[in-house]
C-alpha cells in the first residue's frame, strides 16, 4: 500500500510539472489557435536565468530566502519578455497567415532559441542548486515526498486557480475569452487584440518559467535541451485534457503523469511512452476533443 | 522628421534587445568552479546588430505589405517569374532538359560524397511528396510521418537480415507495409480533426521508435542492424563507388515515379475529394464523398512513399538504428512541405534541396548551422508564408468581354 501512495504522489509531481507547462500552452492556443513551439525553450530560458541569477546573488554573499525569490522573479520576468518578443517577431507577421505557416515559424523559433542557449552558454548539464530548504514538517514523510514536490504541486494549483480567476472575472479576461471566440467581432467591440495576445503570451511564459525553476531545483540539472521533451509533454496534457481549457490542461497533466507513473511503477519503465501515448489514442478516441473539451458542432 | 523617428524606434528596439539578452549572453557562470566570466563585449555586438537589422526588418515588412496591397488592386494578373516558368512551355522545355542533363551528369562531376548528398535530398523528395498528400492536398496535419519511413527501412533491414531477400524484392513489400500501417493509423484518427490529429500521429510516430528501440529481440534495439546488403545489379558485384552512383540513379528513378504518379493523383477523382475534404469537410461530404474512404486513401498513399524511402535509405546508409527515426526527422519533413509550398510539387523539391542542401553546405559554420536554420525557417515563414512556389489554387473566372460574351478561363 506504501508503494502504492509512493506512486500516487510520485504521479502527481510529474502530473503537476506537465499541468504547469500545458497551462501555457493552452491559452496561447486559445487565444490565436497556434500550437507554440517555442514554449518549451521559454521554460528553458527562465531556467537558465534562475541559475545564472542566482549564481551571481551567491556569489555576492546573499542570504537563501532572497536569492529564491529574486532568482524566481528575474526567471519570471525575462521569461515573459521572451514570450512578448517571440510573438511579436515570429507570431504576429503571420496572422493572416495559413495556420502551418505559424507552426513552421514556432519551430524555427524553438530551433533558435536552443542554439542560441547552447552557442552563449553551454552544451554540458549544469548543475542547479537546490533552491527549496527542507520543510521540517515534512521530516517523517520524507521517503514519500520532498519539499521541492511539495512546493511544485500547490504552485500549480495557486496558478491554475488565480488563472481561472484571472480569465473569469478581470476585464483581460473577458477580453482574451472574446478574443478567443472571434477575433474579428472582438476587433470590432473596441478590443484591443494585439494587446490581448502580447498579455496571453507574457502571463504564458510567466507560468512557464516558473515550471522551469521549480523543475531545476527540484531535477537538479540543467541544459538547453530541456524544454523540447517536457514541451511535447505538455502539449500531449493539453490536447489530452481537451485543449484551450485551462481546468482540462490541469487534468490532462495530472492524467498522464499518472498513467506514466503508475506503468513504470507497476510493468515496465521501457514501454512508459508507449503507453502514455496509447492511453492518448484511447481517449481520444473515445473523447475526440479531449476529456474537459466541448466538441462544437460545425454549422455550415 | 521620419528619419529621426525611425532612429528613434531602431535605438528602442536596441536596447531591447540588449536587455533581453543581457543574462544569456552576457554572464556565463560556472557553478562547479564558483566563478562568473562578463563578457560585455557580447552586449555591444547585440546592440549594434539589433539597432541595424530592425532597419532592414521593417523595410521588408513594408515592402510585404506593399506587395499584398498591390497583389489585391492588380487581382490574380502578377504572375511571378516562376510562375510563368511553369506554365509557358516555351519557358519550361528548356529548363527541364538543362535540369534533366544536370541531373544524369551530377554522379559523374561531383564527387562521391555529393552523390551521397543529392541521394539524401532525393529520398526527403519523395518522403516530402508523399506527405504532401497527407498534408498538403488532404489537410491532415501528421506529426508521425517518419514511422512509415521507419516501417520501410526496417522491412528492408530485417527481410534482408533473417531471409537474405533482396532490394527489389523488398521495395514493393516495403511500400504496401507502409499503406497498411498507414490505415492502421488512419482507422482511430477518422473522427479527429487539426491538432488532436496532429498529437496522435505524434503518439503514433513515438510508439513505432519506441517499440523498434525496445523490443531487442525483434529489431535489436538501439544498437541498430548493420551490414544490409545494398542493391545488386543484376547479381554483379559493384564496387562502392558505383554502387553509390546506382543507388542515386534509382533513386532519380524513383523520384520521377513519385512525381508521376502524385501528379496524375491530384488531378484525379481521389485527389480533388482530397483537395475538397481540405477545404471544407461539412460541404465535402454534402456533395457526396465519402470522408472514411478519402481519409483512409490520403493515409494509405502517403504512406507508401514513406514506405519505399525507407527501404532506399536502409540500402543505401547499410546501417540503421531508432536515433534516425525521431520526431525532429518528421518536423523537418514537414518543414520541406510547408516550406516548399504545401500542394505544390514543384515547391517540394525546393523545399528539399533548401532544407537538406542548407545545413550540409553550412558545415563550415558547424556550430551555427541550426541557429541558421531555425531562423531561416522564421524568416521564411514571416516574409513568405505561403512557401517558396506557393500553389494557385484553381480557379475559375469569369470575365466580361467587349461582346457581353462570357469567355470561361482556367
Amino acid at each position: 500500500m506504501e508503494y502504492f501512495f509512493e506512486i500516487l504522489l510520485g504521479g502527481l509531481t510529474r502530473g503537476s510539472i506537465y499541468a504547469l507547462i500545458a497551462l501555457g500552452y493552452t491559452m496561447v492556443y486559445g487565444i490565436i489557435g497556434l500550437i507554440n513551439f517555442a514554449h518549451g525553450e521559454v521554460y528553458m530560458i527562465g531556467a537558465f536565468t534562475a541559475l545564472i541569477a542566482a549564481s551571481v546573488l551567491t556569489l555576492m554573499g546573499w542570504n537563501q530566502v532572497a536569492i529564491i525569490v529574486i532568482a524566481s522573479v528575474v526567471a519570471v520576468i525575462y521569461s515573459s519578455c521572451y514570450g512578448f518578443t517571440i510573438e511579436k517577431l515570429a507570431y504576429k507577421p503571420l496572422r493572416r497567415a495559413p495556420r502551418l505557416s505559424a507552426l513552421i515559424s514556432a519551430i524555427g523559433m524553438s530551433l533558435f532559441l536552443q542554439n542560441y542557449v547552447l552557442l552563449a552558454q553551454t552544451s554540458n548539464f549544469l548543475p542547479f542548486p537546490n533552491l527549496i530548504p527542507e520543510f521540517e514538517f515534512l521530516k517523517p514523510y520524507q521517503h514519500m515526498i520532498s519539499s521541492s514536490e511539495i512546493v511544485i504541486i500547490g504552485t500549480t494549483a495557486v496558478v491554475m486557480v488565480l488563472l481561472g480567476i484571472m480569465i473569469k472575472c478581470t476585464k483581460i479576461g473577458k477580453a482574451m475569452r472574446a478574443t478567443a471566440q472571434d477575433r474579428d467581432m472582438a476587433m470590432l467591440v473596441g478590443i484591443d487584440v494585439n494587446r490581448v495576445i502580447s498579455v496571453t503570451f507574457v502571463v504564458g511564459s510567466a507560468t512557464a518559467a516558473l515550471g522551469g525553476v521549480l523543475v531545476a531545483s527540484h531535477v537538479g540539472q540543467i541544459n538547453f535541451y530541456m524544454g523540447f521533451i517536457v514541451g511535447i509533454k505538455a502539449f500531449v496534457a493539453a490536447v489530452l485534457g481537451g485543449i484551450g481549457s485551462i481546468p482540462g490542461a490541469v487534468l490532462g497533466g495530472l492524467v498522464l503523469g499518472w498513467t506514466e507513473s503508475f506503468f513504470t511503477g507497476y510493468v515496465s519503465s521501457d514501454y512508459e511512452d508507449v503507453f502514455a501515448f496509447l492511453f492518448l489514442v484511447f481517449i481520444l478516441i473515445f473523447r475526440p476533443a479531449g476529456i474537459l473539451g466541448r466538441s462544437e458542432t460545425e454549422k455550415v | 522628421m521620419t528619419n529621426l523617428k525611425e532612429i528613434q524606434r531602431s535605438l528602442l528596439v536596441s536596447l531591447w534587445f540588449m536587455f533581453l539578452t543581457f543574462p544569456i549572453m552576457v554572464i556565463r557562470v560556472n557553478p562547479l568552479e564558483k566563478v562568473v566570466i562578463w563578457r560585455w563585449y557580447n552586449m555591444l555586438y547585440v546592440g549594434i546588430g539589433s539597432f541595424l537589422l530592425s532597419f532592414v526588418w521593417r523595410y521588408f515588412i513594408r515592402q510585404k505589405e506593399l506587395g499584398k496591397k498591390k497583389n489585391e488592386t492588380d487581382g490574380q494578373k502578377s504572375f511571378s517569374l516562376s510562375r510563368r516558368a511553369v506554365d509557358d512551355p516555351r519557358a519550361y522545355i528548356p529548363l527541364l532538359s538543362a535540369v534533366a542533363c544536370f541531373t544524369i551528369a551530377f554522379p559523374f562531376i561531383f564527387s562521391m560524397y555529393q552523390t551521397n548528398i543529392m541521394i539524401t535530398v532525393l529520398i526527403y523528395v519523395m518522403l516530402g511528396l508523399g506527405l504532401n498528400i497527407v498534408v498538403g492536398l488532404a489537410g491532415l496535419l501528421d506529426l508521425g510521418y517518419v514511422a512509415f519511413y521507419a516501417v520501410g527501412a526496417y522491412t528492408y533491414a530485417l527481410l534482408n537480415f533473417h531471409y537474405g531477400l533482396g532490394f527489389w524484392t523488398v521495395l514493393p513489400i516495403g511500400a504496401a507495409l507502409g499503406a497498411l500501417f498507414g490505415i492502421l493509423l488512419g482507422f482511430p484518427v477518422l473522427r479527429l480533426r487539426g491538432d488532436y490529429l496532429a498529437i496522435v500521429t505524434l503518439g503514433f510516430g513515438e510508439i513505432i521508435r519506441l517499440i523498434l528501440e525496445n523490443w531487442n529481440e525483434f529489431s535489436q534495439g538501439p544498437s541498430g542492424i548493420a551490414n544490409i546488403s545494398k542493391p545488386g545489379f543484376f547479381g554483379i558485384h559493384l564496387s562502392l563507388q558505383n554502387s553509390t552512383i546506382y543507388i542515386y540513379f534509382i533513386m532519380v528513378g524513383l523520384t520521377l515515379f513519385t512525381i508521376l504518379v502524385v501528379n496524375r493523383l491530384q488531378n484525379s477523382r481521389i485527389g480533388r475529394a482530397w483537395i475538397a475534404l481540405r477545404e471544407d469537410e461539412v460541404a465535402c461530404q454534402a456533395m457526396g464523398i465519402d470522408k472514411r474512404k478519402t481519409k483512409l486513401t490520403a493515409f494509405a498513399l502517403g504512406a507508401t512513399w514513406a514506405g519505399m524511402a525507407g527501404v532506399v535509405f536502409a540500402a543505401k546508409t547499410t546501417f540503421i538504428n531508432p536515433a534516425s527515426f525521431t520526431i525532429l526527422e518528421s518536423i523537418v519533413i514537414l518543414c520541406i512541405v510547408v516550406l516548399g509550398g504545401m500542394g505544390s510539387i514543384t515547391g517540394v523539391i525546393a523545399g528539399a534541396l533548401v532544407l537538406i542542401l542548407l545545413p550540409e553546405y553550412l558545415r563550415a559554420f558547424s556550430e551555427y548551422r541550426l541557429l541558421i536554420f531555425g531562423t531561416m525557417l522564421v524568416i521564411m515563414m514571416v516574409f513568405r508564408p505561403g512557401g517558396i512556389i506557393e500553389n494557385v489554387r484553381r480557379t475559375y473566372e469569369f470575365e466580361l468581354k467587349e461582346g457581353k460574351e462570357l469567355k470561361n478561363e482556367d
